[in-house]
């Protein structure tokens, strides 16, 4: 398995701020998955988030939007890549996931808890991101989600 | 991450999810089902008990193997779900779909 590569973290001393990035290419490649969220995750333990938050809550929300990327946004093109930029702020933490597709309407994605919907076999992960994070933002073409897990 | 399969001695086949249920390893997770299924096993039970977390892939991957079995006569249960766990089957409101024991030993007296 290649591993996931370009990571690189800048302390916020060298920012003026109190911030720490983390930037990760990922590669258009379900199987990366598991190890990208689990390096990502383990960068983030320190971050200030709840224990609990950012034991489950970042990781599964970061398989989601990955594995989004990756089917709906690359459509599994191995030429394309996923950017993941993770700020560690003092008020929290800023996940951005970028693909390299043409991008979609998250207002157009139906409601997975509908009962005529409940026994299909995808449709939640845009759902379960939603739940799982304080907020939730797209950019105008709809291949960046950014996604805010506050402190408190 | 890796999946184990034994029987007990009613003949449920049960399968654990040591790590996790994601998009990486869901179609081996329904490949060991689907295999149970041609090798004539009706009754089958998820063990949750080592799993860290589950996405919505491996939710997916679980919604159809349940209705696999349901077609064939069958059935499928979890169980060992923690805390987190149960909440991700509440949000998606799977838990109505799922018989859902606490323990594999629960579920597999209730089979």
């Amino acid at each position: 398995m290649t591993p996931p590569h370009g990571l690189g973290a800048r302390s916020g001393a060298e920012r003026g701020e109190r911030a720490v990035e983390i930037s990760l290419r990922v590669p258009t490649d379900l199987e990366i998955v598991e190890e990208a969220v689990d390096l990502l995750a383990r960068h983030c333990l320190a971050s200030g988030l709840p224990p609990h938050t950012a034991r489950f809550n970042l990781r599964v929300v970061l398989a989601e939007a990955l594995a989004n990327a990756i089917i709906y946004g690359n459509r599994l093109d191995p030429e394309k890549s996923v950017d993941v930029r993770v700020v560690v702020s003092r008020t929290g933490l800023t996940v951005n996931v970028c693909d390299q597709g043409d991008g979609f309407d998250p207002s157009g994605v139906p409601d997975p808890t509908e009962p005529d919907r409940l026994e299909l076999a995808c449709g939640r992960g845009l759902f379960l991101i939603r739940k799982l994070v304080d907020e939730v933002r797209f950019n105008e073409r709809g291949n960046a989600i950014c996604m805010v897990l506050r402190r408190a | 991450m890796s999946f184990t399969v034994r029987k007990d001695a009613r003949g449920v086949v049960v399968i654990g999810v040591d790590g996790q249920l994601i998009v990486g390893n869901r179609h081996e997770l329904k490949q060991k089902v689907l295999d149970a299924i041609e090798a004539g096993d009706r009754k089958v039970l998820i063990d949750f008990t080592n799993t860290g977390y589950i996405d919505s892939s491996g939710l997916g991957a679980l919604v159809s193997l349940s209705k696999k079995l349901r077609d064939a006569g069958g059935d499928l249960r979890l169980a060992g779900l923690n805390e987190d766990l149960r909440t991700l089957f509440e949000l998606t409101k799977l838990d109505t779909l799922f018989s859902i024991a606490d323990s594999p030993e629960q579920a597999l007296a209730s089979f």
